[in-house]
């Protein structure tokens, strides 16, 4: 009798569990009655395939990355997996080597990109793929799916690092003008200093184990506008040794804003504050320009409102000469795919596309480089634009160079030598000492 | 996933389970069915096996592989000694030696006399429990929790801002410059020394606590009656008498405080001079892409906490010899 009941119990626990877990899985047929299919029928129907697809990219930004694509699931009939976890970099190679990779990986890093193109585990990219980046991309963008000359992916959203925040409201009372040159940029910073009610940068820099990034964004910014593109991208290829003249020069008009006690005040306060409240000090006017990437929107709180008339604003930090191409450095992503089936070629064209930039910058909150790209769909002013700035043609493009250097470099070493030259240490030493940790091989 | 692919995953894991246990089920009945003569010989290597198996790959063989690791460069080709060589030449690298040596000293020793003094003060006390529970109640916290926690004390703003941090607003209420506590040095490997210290007390109050009251009351009463004062009973009664329960909370809390990396990952990162070795080991081998340095520490670490482990076995064999 007893041993009836534990019996009962059991498949009564284990039928909770199964209706619980259906919970957790979506049956709903795919319904396309409401969807316009039209944009996706060059693309074919695939009874169902499934492609996989991961990324560092998590919480509500997957949900409308997932969002982004479920029209084309739904008309294609492809089911499409998509996995976000933040280790995504550290496991992606070890996934590939032992054969288990997704189809399609978003990679925000091209060194890393790189890496596994070199190791041999990417399918080229199809024709249709490559189409579409001729079509939309710029030669920039294409040069970081290319490895060896051969073209593996392409990119997909995008982001702007060298941005100055500032509050227009002051600017606007006080007279100030938005610099167009990286010498006017510091005439008016010493007009603000001379006038005395507060220092004119707002500068932070701590992060954990990543401390000191803030400043790498500012060296490559100033390497870029200084020397120009040829010798950034010998820079980051190491093909000029990081303690190259050119380099230390840009650390050193760095430091001439960062290390100096008129400019930002107390010099090594930065290390010890998050870089997310590095800029907030602006909206209590103890500051009046603060250098981070586009993404600081999203970080100014609740009511605060970020447009050309509204209490924050940002102006991309101006080249040496008036005159000289737009420069920008930032960040993006590129897509490389582990397989060739063709329902994940046909995905992996589909987000090259200029239809699924729109899809994806219409839900809010990112932009893409993509030329197709419809700049009035952007979420907000500032994302619009760097829309327009990246879909100019005259405009320079380069990652963030940190991300490109081997990681032992980009990911430690300068980060750390940032760390000790805030801390006091001169710029030629510190160059130095990263250049000592390049990997040999 | 849809319903089906669920139903099939679990189908797919039920199946696992039953060949598991049949596979074992055959196994120990052909362990019982073996020939008399071999039966002692095959039981032995059968439940033997599986835990033998799993040390020789879950420890053995990445204990011989860290050790190839540490004499290679990153190529995996073997040189010498050239990463120890850096380990004891590099001035930041001697900087995580020097550091985990100030580390091993100051919190095994504190940790261990504050629990010590705890106990003491506290025992046959009313309230004990409520004390013991004041102090034990860090142990439950994770070292990444309590770095946190504590960083939030040492927080630094601008003199003109409002503080976060507990230290500093004390010092701007006492009408001092907020102080940048975790970048100041050598004060910040101190600071961050409290926080294992803080968590430690109590593991070491609760065991020796235990152990005091394991103290026959035979013995005290007698030092009682021979006219000692309290601290005499202290030495000569309590110390010997916890002597077994002292040594297991020193080595444990000395192993804990080698090993640290939590601590120093969640408050500096190793930045400012506060690297130790177990966080320069990471550091190196996954960040900065230098695997055999990574290695090289490691193997540092080992030998620093070899002989605390040796003498720890030591001092409980002999306890036991005179059981």
């Amino acid at each position: 009798m007893r041993l009836k009941r534990k019996a009962v119990i059991t498949i009564a626990a284990a039928t909770t569990i199964g209706l619980a877990l259906t919970g957790c899985v979506g049956d709903e047929a795919a319904d396309t009655s409401n969807i316009d299919c039209s944009p996706y029928e060059s693309y074919g129907t695939f009874d169902g395939a499934e492609v996989s697809i991961s990324g560092t990219i998590v919480e509500a930004e997957a949900d409308r990355l997932v969002e982004s694509w479920a029209d084309y699931a739904a008309c294609t009939d492809t089911s499409i997996d998509y996995q976000g976890t933040q280790e995504f970099e550290a496991n992606i190679r070890q996934l590939a080597e032992g054969g288990n990779p997704p189809d399609l990986g978003i990679f925000p890093q091209p060194g890393l990109f790189a890496d596994i193109a070199a190791g041999g585990f990417f399918v080229e990219a199809p024709e249709a793929v490559e189409a579409n980046v001729d079509e939309f991309w710029s030669e920039d963008w294409k040069a970081y799916g290319t490895v060896d000359g051969t073209f593996y992916g392409a990119p997909l959203m995008a982001s702007i690092k060298g941005y100055v925040w500032y509050s227009p409201s002051e600017f606007e009372e006080k007279g100030y003008e938005i610099p167009t040159t990286l010498d006017e940029l510091n005439d008016l910073a010493d007009t603000i200093a001379s006038e005395g009610d507060h220092k004119p940068w707002c500068a932070s820099y701590a992060s954990d184990a990543a401390t000191g990034w803030p400043v790498t964004d500012w060296i490559e910014d100033y390497v870029l506008r200084e020397q120009g593109p040829e010798y950034y991208d010998q820079w980051y290829k190491h093909e000029i040794p990081f303690n190259d003249p050119g380099v230390v020069e840009a650390f050193d008009s760095v430091g001439d804003i960062l290390k100096n006690e008129d400019m930002v005040g107390d010099v090594t306060a930065g290390l010890s504050i998050p870089f997310g409240e590095g800029g907030l000090p602006i909206l209590d006017g103890q500051c009046s320009l603060h250098h981070q990437a586009s993404f600081y929107e999203g970080f100014w709180g609740d009511g605060v409102t970020v447009a050309p008339d509204g209490d924050v604003f940002a102006f991309l930090l101006p080249p040496v000469n008036a005159d000289d191409p737009l420069a920008v450095t930032g960040g993006g992503e590129i897509v490389g795919a582990f397989s060739d089936d063709e329902a994940v070629a046909a995905f992996q064209a589909f987000l090259a596309s200029d239809t699924w930039a729109n899809n994806r910058v219409e839900l809010g909150g990112v932009i893409s480089a993509n030329s197709g790209l419809d700049a009035s769909l952007a979420s907000s002013p500032l994302l619009e634009q760097s829309i327009e700035i990246l879909q100019n043609p005259d405009t320079t493009y380069r990652f963030d160079a940190s991300d490109l250097m081997p990681g032992a470099v980009g990911g430690n070493s300068f980060f750390k030598g940032i760390v000790d030259w805030i801390g006091g240490e001169d710029s030629q030493s510190v160059a130095d000492k990263i250049e000592a940790s390049w990997p040999t091989s | 996933m849809r319903t089906s692919d669920l139903i099939e995953k679990i189908v797919q894991v039920g199946i696992g389970l039953a060949v598991f246990a049949a596979v074992i089920g055959l196994i120990l009945f052909l362990a019982d069915k073996a020939p008399k003569k071999a039966k002692d010989v095959v039981q032995l290597v059968v439940f033997l096996a599986p835990a033998i198996i799993l040390l020789a790959i879950g420890l053995i063989y990445p204990a011989i592989r860290t050790s190839i690791l540490a004499f290679s460069n990153k190529a995996g080709d073997l040189i010498g000694f050239d990463n120890f060589v850096w380990i004891f030449t590099q001035p930041d690298a001697v900087r995580t030696v020097t550091n985990t040596i100030i580390w091993v000293i100051c919190v095994p020793l504190i940790s261990t006399m504050v629990g010590l003094a705890y106990a003491v003060f506290i025992d046959k006390s009313r309230g004990e429990k409520v004390f013991k529970a004041l102090v034990f109640m860090p142990m439950a916290i994770s070292f990444v929790g309590a770095g946190i926690i504590w960083r939030f004390l040492y927080d630094y703003r601008g003199a003109d801002r409002e503080q976060i941090g507990l230290l500093n607003q004390i010092v701007v209420w006492l009408g001092g410059e907020p102080v940048k506590w975790l970048q100041t040095e050598p004060v910040n490997t101190f600071l961050l020394i409290i926080v294992m210290i803080w968590i430690q007390t109590g593991f070491a109050m609760v065991i020796l606590s235990a152990a005091i009251k394991g103290i026959p009351t035979e013995q005290v009463e007698a030092a009682q009656l021979d006219g000692t004062n309290s601290w005499q009973r202290f030495t000569n009664v309590t110390l010997p008498g916890i002597r077994s329960s002292l040594v297991v909370v020193i080595t444990t809390i000395s192993i804990a405080t080698l090993k640290v990396f939590d601590i120093v990952r969640t408050m500096t990162a190793g930045n400012f001079d506060t690297s130790v070795i177990a966080n320069e080991m990471y550091t190196q081998a996954f960040r900065a892409n230098e695997p055999g340095r990574g290695a090289a520490l490691a193997l540092v670490l080992f030998v620093l906490v070899l002989p605390i482990v040796i003498y720890n076995v030591r001092v409980l064999r002999s306890q036991k010899e005179i059981r």
